[in-house]
């Protein structure tokens, strides 16, 4: 389970965000543009520091302002998808899913076991030796999954996976997301814009407001208040 | 009524752009005319040397010892440069393009003051720091060590003048590299150093090579610094530049021989720095 009570100061506004996830539950982090759900993303991430809070991840507690705890983002074993996939661009498909693993010094053939896995699960495995740069959008989504994925983590954080496609891929993507991150079976926290990713994805829904959330309830009761296109 | 003014209004101004006095027949000619003055001004020295040395020029030339000595040093000295440059340059472009701390402004401006400066300023200036009376001198003097008019004099005058080459590119080509690919590396498990030599650098290569290549570049052209910190002694301290100047004043198929070789370099150089350039990965392709 991850819980997260943070506090940070930003430019325009105070960012205060206080949820808990449960294992295997997706959450849908909803919002206008610039009103801090990337930060709250990168928040949990180690990616950036909060000014006073908490996170706590199936027990651990990854920061807390009071005991002084800030554990770098290699060691909270998150997994992340960002917006634009950040696939490392001199490497292959393969390379790039292997990268966490190479990383974190697993053996030589515990990593070949598990990106072949994680590759032919995801559809993948023929176009192992192929340059990221010259795979379609749909096969950048799915590698940028498989290799937050593979290194198991113990937390999923997707800041808008789908906004890269088109909207036929969007529709088909939806899906294959949905599974994959159900066998995963961790929290997963997902950025959107999207109403229809929030009802094929979402199991609850924080929809946050110039950095406070002012709603945190399911997924469907959000659809049918119409919470998305209420004036605030 | 309004319209016949309206349309008479209308071809006066059509009538004006009909007549208008733009000819782009001359404008091409012009420009055509100024690439060719232009590129012939570029090429008429090079070719020249060319022609000259044509007449005068023997294998037995490139077996001068003037010759093989000033080669030997300039090649070992450049490359001795470029490995300094490299080792010392990286971590300190790294952090330039990423950080902001205290006086990096100055840092910044020192490091861009090699390329304005005059070499031979930068010979004095050296001499200054490092001769055997200089500000630092005077003190390695004491512990026996003598830095000028010494080969190790010649790789300091050439880190002088050409870091500076491969400090901006560097830098240039670590601002390139998206920050988000570092943070990556880090969510999947990578340290700093880790994600920097797995990930960082081998994105901004392309651009680290050009620099270096430019910086090897420099280091061989090198003159003004080098005749003034570590003087002009064959063998030791006389690099190519240095030969061609005192080769002028006696053998000119010598000077001329040591001239077309760092000719040759140069194109080397710059089609290596054009396909190191061409390789880059655009930062558009890359997102």
């Amino acid at each position: 389970m991850l819980e997260i009570d943070l506090h940070k100061r930003l430019r325009d506004f105070d960012l205060d965000a206080k949820f808990q996830t449960e294992d295997g539950e997706i959450l849908m982090l909803v919002g206008d543009n610039g009103c801090g759900k990337t930060t709250i993303l990168n928040m949990i991430a180690g990616l950036l520091c909060p000014d006073s809070g908490e996170i706590s991840l199936g027990g651990e507690t990854l920061f807390s302002s009071d005991f002084n705890v800030n554990l770098s983002p290699e060691d909270r074993n998150v997994g992340y998808v960002f917006q634009n996939y950040a696939l490392f661009p001199h490497m292959s498909v393969y390379d790039n899913v292997a990268f966490g693993l190479k990383a974190r010094k697993h053996s030589k053939e515990e990593i070949g076991r598990r990106v072949e896995d994680q590759l032919k699960a995801a559809g993948l495995w023929e176009m192992r030796e192929t340059k990221v740069i010259d795979i379609s959008g749909g096969q950048k989504q799915r590698t940028a999954l498989a290799r937050a994925l593979v290194i198991k983590p113990s937390l999923l954080l997707l800041d808008e996976p789908l906004s890269a496609l088109d909207t036929r891929m969007q529709v088909l993507m939806r899906k294959e997301l949905k599974e994959q991150i159900l066998q995963c079976g961790v929290p997963s926290i997902i950025v959107t814009h999207n109403i229809r990713d929030v009802d094929a994805l979402g199991d609850r829904l924080c929809f946050l407001d110039s950095g406070k959330i002012v709603f945190d309830g399911e997924a469907k009761e959000a659809i049918y208040e119409d919470i998305l296109f209420k004036e605030s | 009524m309004v319209s016949s003014q309206f349309r008479q209004k209308l071809g006066t101004r059509l009538g004006k752009r009909r007549h208008t006095k733009y000819k782009p027949g001359i404008l091409r000619l012009g420009l055509g005319l100024l690439l060719i003055l232009v590129g012939a001004f570029l090429a008429l020295p090079v070719l020249s040397l060319f022609l000259k040395s044509y007449a005068g020029f023997s294998l037995q030339t490139l077996k001068d010892p003037m010759v093989v000595d000033a080669l030997s040093l300039s090649l070992f000295t450049s490359a001795f440069t470029v490995v300094v440059v490299v080792l010392l340059g990286t971590p300190i472009s790294y952090v330039n393009s990423r950080f902001d701390y205290p006086g990096k402004e100055v840092i910044d401006s020192l490091i861009e003051l090699p390329v304005v400066m005059p070499p031979a300023v930068a010979g004095i200036a050296l001499l200054m720091a490092f001769g055997r009376m200089g500000v630092l001198g005077q003190y390695m003097n004491a512990w026996g060590l003598s830095i000028a008019f010494t080969t190790l004099a010649v790789v300091v005058a050439q880190v002088f003048v050409s870091a500076p080459f491969y400090l901006r590119q560097a830098r240039i080509s670590f601002e390139d590299v998206d920050l988000v690919y570092e943070e990556a590396a880090r969510t999947l498990g990578a340290t700093p150093v880790y994600a920097f030599f797995h990930v960082t650098m081998p994105i901004a290569l392309n651009g680290l090579i050009s620099g270096a290549i430019m910086t090897f570049a420099r280091a061989l052209g090198e003159f003004g610094a080098t005749i003034m910190f570590a003087g002009n002694f064959q063998g030791r301290t006389q690099t190519m530049p240095l030969a061609i100047y005192t080769a002028m004043q006696g053998d000119l198929d010598v000077s001329l021989c040591l001239a077309l070789i760092l000719v040759a370099l140069s194109f080397v150089v710059i089609a290596l720095v054009k396909m190191f350039t061409r390789r880059r990965i655009p930062r558009h392709v890359r997102n």
